[in-house]
C-alpha cells in the first residue's frame, strides 16, 4: 500500500464544444441507427411475408394477410397526389384541433377553479365525476341528435375526449403544488392574485402539458371513430377516419394501410407540436 | 464544483438597520392536531426568548414538533393558546419581516435563480427595477452564485440551492431569519462548508436567527443559545448558553467546554429519544455520549 499523496489539482483544459444541431447529434448516435435497423428489419419481414404467400404458397401468420410494403408504397404514391387525400387530413385536423383547443380553453380555467376554490369544487366536482367515466363515443348518438350539424357533433365529442383528461390533470397538478412554494411566496408578501399567477399557474404548467399530450391522443381516437360512425360528413373529404372506412368498403387493403400510416404520422405531428410548445413555455424542464 | 469558498465575498452592503435588533418571544405557546379523542398535543406551553442579534438553536428529537414551532413563528400556523411576539408585536400571519429557509429547497423551479431572488421585492414594488436588480446581483455574488444567476434551481447543487435560498431570504431584509434544518440532506463534504459559510454570513451583521437542527454539533458550533426540547409534546427541557467567542472556528469544537455542553445536551436528548422508543427503554444502558445526536 502506498502512502496517500495529494495530487496537484489541475484546472481541466476548457473543452471546445462545437454546437451541433439536434438532428446532427441524432444521426451520429448509435441509438438512431439501431432504430433504423429495427424499422428496416420489420419492413423486410413484412415484405418477405407477403412475397412468401405469392411465391411459395406459404402463409406466414399476420404478415401473410397483408399487402407487401412495396404495394402499399405504390398505393401511397398514387394517393398523395390526389387533393382528396389531403382534404382528409385537413378535415381531421380541423376536428382534432377544434375540439382540442376548445377543451383547453374551457378545461384549464375549469380545472384551476376546481383546485383553488372550495365552494366551486364542492358544487361542480360531483357532476363532473359522474360524467367523466362515460366514454366519449357513448356521446355520439346523443350529440348527433342534439347538434344541428354532423360537424358540430364530431367536434363536440372530440372536445369531451380531451376535456375530462385536461381538467383532471390541471386539478391534480394544482392541488399537489408543494405548500412550501406558496408559503415562501406568502412570506415575501404575495397577494392571492400573486399566489395564483406566480405560483399556482406556473406550478401547474407541467400537468397542463401532460393533460394536453394525453388529451391529444384521445382526441385522435375519438375523431377517427366518430368519422367512421357518422360517415364523415357530406362535404368534400370525410377525414382520415372516413378515408379508411371507404377504403374498407372499396376493399382496398393497400389504401387502408396508407390511411393507418397517415393517422400515425398525423398523431405524431400533433404530439410533437405539444412537446415543442411545452419546451418553449417551460424552459426549466429542459435539462441543460 | 458544487460547494465553493466558505467565506461570503466582501461586497459593500447598504446598511441594514433592522438586522440584529429584533427580539422574539414565545409565551406559553401550545398547539395540537386532530379532532376530539384523536387530538394530540404537539407543542405544550412553550416559553422562550430569542434575544436581539442572537442565533438560537432549537434542538430536539425527530418528530417532536420543531417544524410546528417554525410554522407558528413564520405565521403559517397559529398557536391554540399563548402568543408569539416579534419586537412586542403579536405574530398573526406570514410577512416579509420573517423569512424561512426550508429543509428542502423551496426555490421555485420555474424561475431562474435570479428571478427567485428578486421575487419578493418585485411583488411588493419596493424600489425601482434597477435598484432591486443591483441588490440581487450583490447578494448572489456574496453567496458565491454570481455565475449561476440564470440557471434554474434544478441545475444547482444542494449547497448552491441553500445559498440561493439565503440570498432570496436576505434581499427582503427580514427582522428574523428562520432556518428549519437547512443543511439536512447535504452531503458530508458540503455540510461543514455550508455551516461555516452561514456562520460568516451571520457574524457579519448578526441578524436575529432561529435555527432548527437535530445535529447537536451543528447547534453548538453555530448558536449562542440552545433550546433543548423534549419529546412530543415539545416542551423546553433546557436552555444552554454557548460561551464560545465569535467569530467561531472549527477548532473551538474540541475544547473541554464544548465537550461538557455536548454531554449535557446529549444526555437530555438521549432520555427524550428513549421515551419515544417507549417499550425499548430497557436498552437504555448505553452511555449518552455514544449515542449520536441523530436522536
Ligand atoms: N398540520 C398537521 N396536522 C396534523 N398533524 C401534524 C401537522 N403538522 C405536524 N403534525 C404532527 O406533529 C408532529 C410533529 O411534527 P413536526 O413536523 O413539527 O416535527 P419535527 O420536530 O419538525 O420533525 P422532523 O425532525 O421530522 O423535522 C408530528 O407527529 C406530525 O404528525
Ligand atoms: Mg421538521
Amino acid at each position: 500500500m502506498s502512502a496517500v499523496t495529494a495530487l496537484p489539482s489541475q484546472a481541466p483544459a476548457p473543452r471546445v464544444f462545437k454546437r451541433r444541431s439536434k438532428f446532427e447529434r441524432a444521426v451520429s448516435s448509435p441509438r438512431f441507427w439501431r432504430g433504423i435497423a429495427g424499422i428496416l428489419a420489420f419492413l423486410a419481414l413484412w415484405e418477405f411475408g407477403a412475397w412468401a404467400k405469392a411465391g411459395l404458397g406459404l402463409e406466414i401468420p399476420f404478415f401473410g394477410k397483408l399487402p407487401a410494403p412495396s404495394a402499399v408504397a405504390a398505393a401511397a404514391a398514387e394517393v398523395v397526389v390526389q387533393p382528396g387525400y389531403w382534404w382528409s387530413w385537413v378535415e381531421s385536423y380541423k376536428r382534432v384541433l377544434g375540439g382540442f383547443v376548445i377543451a383547453m380553453i374551457l378545461g384549464i380555467p375549469f380545472g384551476l377553479a376546481l383546485a383553488v376554490n372550495k365552494y366551486f369544487r364542492d358544487v361542480f366536482f360531483p357532476p363532473f365525476e359522474i360524467l367523466r367515466p362515460i366514454p366519449p363515443l357513448a356521446w355520439v348518438p346523443a350529440s348527433l341528435i342534439f347538434w344541428p350539424t354532423n360537424e358540430m357533433s364530431i367536434i363536440f365529442v372530440t372536445f369531451l375526449g380531451a376535456f375530462f383528461t385536461i381538467v383532471i390533470n390541471v386539478l391534480g397538478g394544482a392541488r399537489t403544488i408543494d405548500v412550501r412554494y406558496l408559503r415562501a411566496a406568502q412570506s415575501m408578501g404575495a397577494t392571492q392574485w400573486h399566489l395564483f399567477s406566480r405560483v399556482i399557474l406556473p406550478g401547474t404548467l407541467p400537468s397542463i402539458f401532460t393533460g394536453a399530450a394525453v388529451g391529444m391522443g384521445i382526441t385522435w381516437n375519438v375523431v377517427l371513430a366518430a368519422e367512421m360512425v357518422s360517415g364523415g360528413g357530406s362535404q368534400a373529404g370525410g377525414g382520415l377516419g372516413f378515408f379508411i372506412w371507404s377504403s374498407y368498403m372499396g376493399g382496398s387493403m393497400e389504401h387502408i394501410i396508407v390511411g393507418m400510416i397517415s393517422i400515425g404520422i398525423a398523431g405524431y405531428l400533433s404530439s410533437a407540436l405539444i412537446r415543442v410548445l411545452g419546451e418553449r413555455v417551460m424552459p426549466w424542464r429542459r435539462a441543460f | 464544483m458544487t460547494t465553493t469558498a466558505a467565506k461570503p465575498t466582501a461586497v459593500t452592503a447598504p446598511v441594514d438597520h433592522a438586522a440584529g435588533k429584533s427580539r422574539v418571544e414565545l409565551k406559553n405557546v401550545s398547539r395540537g392536531f386532530g379532532e376530539d379523542w384523536a387530538r394530540e398535543e404537539v407543542v405544550r406551553n412553550l416559553t422562550f426568548e430569542i434575544k436581539p442579534g442572537d442565533l438560537t438553536c432549537i434542538v430536539g428529537p425527530s418528530g417532536c414538533g420543531k417544524s410546528t414551532i417554525v410554522n407558528m413563528v413564520a405565521g403559517y400556523d397559529h398557536p391554540d393558546s399563548g402568543e408569539i411576539l416579534l419586537n412586542g408585536q403579536k405574530v398573526v400571519g406570514p410577512a416579509k419581516d420573517r423569512m424561512v429557509v426550508f429543509q428542502e429547497t423551496a426555490l421555485m423551479p420555474w424561475q431562474t435563480t435570479f428571478d427567485n431572488v428578486v421575487f419578493g421585492p418585485r411583488l411588493r414594488h419596493e424600489g425601482s427595477r434597477p435598484e432591486i436588480e443591483k441588490e440581487a446581483h450583490r447578494l448572489l455574488e456574496k453567496v458565491g452564485l454570481g455565475e449561476f444567476k440564470q440557471k434554474y434551481p434544478s441545475q444547482l447543487s444542494g449547497g448552491m440551492q441553500r445559498r440561493a435560498e439565503l440570498a432570496r431570504a436576505l434581499i427582503n431584509r427580514p427582522l428574523l431569519l428562520i432556518m428549519d434544518e437547512p443543511f439536512r440532506g447535504l452531503d458530508a463534504m458540503s455540510r461543514p462548508l455550508m455551516q461555516e459559510f452561514f456562520l460568516r454570513l451571520f457574524e457579519e451583521n448578526r441578524r436575529t436567527n432561529l435555527f432548527v437542527t437535530s445535529e447537536i454539533e451543528e447547534a453548538i458550533f453555530l448558536a449562542d443559545r440552545l433550546v433543548v426540547l423534549s419529546n412530543r409534546p415539545a416542551q423546553v427541557r433546557a436552555v444552554i448558553e454557548i460561551p464560545l467567542p465569535r467569530p467561531r472556528q472549527f477548532h473551538m469544537m474540541s475544547s473541554p467546554e464544548v465537550f461538557e455542553i455536548k454531554r449535557q445536551a446529549l444526555e437530555i436528548l438521549h432520555d427524550e429519544a428513549m421515551k419515544s422508543f417507549g417499550g425499548a427503554a430497557h436498552f437504555a444502558h448505553r452511555g449518552p455520549a455514544e449515542h449520536e445526536a441523530r436522536a
